[in-house]
């Protein structure tokens, strides 16, 4: 048995019945990460000797017959964005490349409570900024399923990690589909949750109203397991939620009789792949004969998706990465004459492509005399798109759709070519404007091989319902039981 | 050409070099097209959302605890000296 292949709920349940050692899990992982990460890149930073500390500790609490959670002794890895007391956090941007915080982020203290080993940090596009990783400013991730493409983004060594069992599952962050997209290109389990439901003190701000933090798993029912561990209300987050958490697990029923499933007619647009478009109709066909009811729905400010989402979170990025200014952390540039000249060197130098376009894009949109044309109008047409959510969800339960128009595409195929990698996420913003939670399940292959993925959306906080609905459809299917080769 | 691309990254503090200007000066020129989409819709009247979740009055306790200490912040810092973040000369 290859425990790297295994589950969260697999493992605790090997842990529980004392058949193996975290420890043996965590050399089995490790041993892994070495066989297979010179192809795959997801790594930019391991951190064995604490990993293995803190399997021992899980070891001897099984050992004195405590009882321990569904994830202590669990091997994780972590999207580098999120602040880890003491382990350097990057980013992906060489303007932190010797950034070590001196605090966890809530959801870091919240597993490590749990009884989380942590394998280290994964890469992802420079400061979340990219759909592909390729805006790494350290390396290219690739994806497990085919070498030559893109594992997706911003998460994308989270995503490329669970799908090539280098962890047993992650955490990721999406601000515009960055946990969904990457999740689809790699053939895993990817949640955004409802805005607020996690607490993001201490993920490194990109875009502050749409940031989100969210697991990244081998099936649903690990996800509703993450879910559980990470979600909540923290007096250290003002946007977080006090509202009560339920227990994800409950929703792992296999029963969708009555459920009301939304096909947006706005989702299937031009220029969908047509292999994309042929899994997501098996998959309303699935439904439809579980028991779902199916129904045409529209959301009709769809086409303005990318164009608000664009205007927005640039904005939010040129305000919140004002503070990497080469004084309180981070890099300095060496060559300066005087404060200003620092500042703009030092940002010259320590910002990778990606991040100065979208910095002086967002400059250019808060600017004295653009503002309400862009910005306030922006603002205004998100509104609609959220009343066009809260129109549909009075008439189904879940909206169904593709994840992206495409399977991964190649790498380097739309580096030169920003907009058409902006417009790859048509399917994913929305969510993050409105504000609701997604996931995104396996739900096909293409010819070449390479995963297709399904999303769900729902209400807010209901996420729940969602897992209910992603566990049906997994049950009745083996896509999330496939594994890349990489021998 | 509607951007002043040399303002702008002014504004941003970030240098530029001269190729810089140029590709980042017709890639933005491009999303800028793209983003004029928007002005086929009437807003007129329409509240903007900054939120998606609505949050009002987030309050706590105002009591004292503990900060981090001054040596681990000034410990991570570029270049620091006598308790300060030190940078180059600002006053004349």
């Amino acid at each position: 048995m290859d425990l790297s292949k295994l589950t969260i709920h697999d493992l605790h349940e090997l842990l529980i019945k004392k058949e193996v050692t975290s420890r043996e899990i965590t050399e089995t992982l490790f041993q892994r990460i070495k066989e297979v990460d010179r192809k795959i890149q997801a790594y930019l930073l391991l951190t064995e000797e604490e990993a293995f500390r803190q399997a021992e500790r899980i070891d001897h609490k099984i050992r004195q017959g405590e009882r321990i959670g569904d994830l202590a002794g669990i091997p994780i890895a972590l999207k580098d964005i999120l602040c880890t007391k003491g382990i350097r956090t990057t980013c992906a941007s060489k303007i932190l490349a010797n950034y070590i915080p001196f605090y966890d982020a809530t959801v870091i203290q919240k597993l490590k409570r749990e009884g989380v080993v942590f394998l280290g940090k994964l890469n992802m596009d420079e400061f979340a900024m990219g759909s592909s990783t390729e805006n790494s400013g350290f390396q290219i991730t690739r994806n497990p399923w085919n070498l030559e493409r893109i594992p997706g983004g911003s998460s994308g060594g989270s995503a490329a990690a669970v799908a090539s069992d280098e962890c047993i599952a992650a955490l990721g962050t999406d601000t515009g589909g960055s946990i969904r997209q990457p999740a689809s290109c790699c053939g895993v389990v990817g949640m955004k949750p409802t805005y607020g439901r996690v607490s993001r003190y201490g993920l490194v701000a990109f875009a502050s109203s749409l940031d989100q933090i969210g697991p990244i798993t081998k099936d649903v029912t690990d996800c509703a397991i993450m879910m559980n561990a990470i979600s909540g209300y923290d007096p250290l987050d003002s946007t977080s939620v006090p509202r009560e958490v339920p227990d994800y697990k409950q929703f792992l029923i296999q029963e969708i009789k009555g459920i009301r499933i939304g096909i947006p007619k706005e989702y299937f647009i031009e220029g969908m792949d047509p292999e994309v478009e042929k899994s997501i109709w098996e998959a309303i066909e699935l439904y439809r004969s579980l028991g779902a009811e199916i129904e045409n729905i529209s959301l009709p400010h769809t086409e303005y998706a990318v164009a608000v989402y664009y205007i927005i979170c640039t904005a939010e990025a040129s305000s919140n990465l004002a503070r990497y200014d080469g004084v309180k952390y981070g890099f300095r540039s060496a060559e300066y004459e005087d404060l200003l000249e620092m500042y703009m060197q030092t940002r010259a130098k320590g910002f990778g492509q990606e991040v100065k376009r979208r910095i002086i894009l967002g400059t250019y949109v808060l600017s004295a005399g653009y503002y309400e044309a862009y910005y306030r109008k922006a603002s205004q047409v998100r509104t609609l798109m959220r009343s066009d959510f809260e129109e549909a969800f009075r008439k189904v339960d879940v909206i169904l759709s593709p994840t992206a128009p495409t399977p991964a595409f190649r790498i380097g195929e739309k580096v030169d070519d920003p907009l058409q990698m902006y417009l790859s996420d048509i399917h994913t913003i929305p969510v993050n404007l409105a504000g609701i939670p997604a996931i995104s399940i396996p739900c096909g292959f293409s010819k070449d091989g390479l995963p297709i993925g399904l999303q769900l959306m729902g209400r807010h906080f209901d996420e729940g319902t969602l897992l209910r609905v992603a566990y049906t459809f997994e049950q009745n299917t083996d896509f999330h039981l496939k594994k890349p080769n990489l021998s | 050409m509607r951007i002043d691309i040399e303002k702008v990254a002014r504004l941003a503090r970030i240098k530029l070099s001269e190729e810089e200007k140029l590709i980042f000066g017709n890639q933005l020129e491009q999303i800028l097209t793209y983003m004029e989409q928007l002005n086929r819709l009437d807003t007129q009247g329409v509240e903007p959302t900054s939120h998606a979740i609505p949050i009002f009055n987030i309050f706590r306790e105002d009591e004292v605890r503990p900060s981090i200490p001054r040596e681990e912040v000034l410990g991570i810092a570029p270049s620091q000296e006598d308790g300060h973040f030190k940078v180059p000369r600002i006053i004349e």
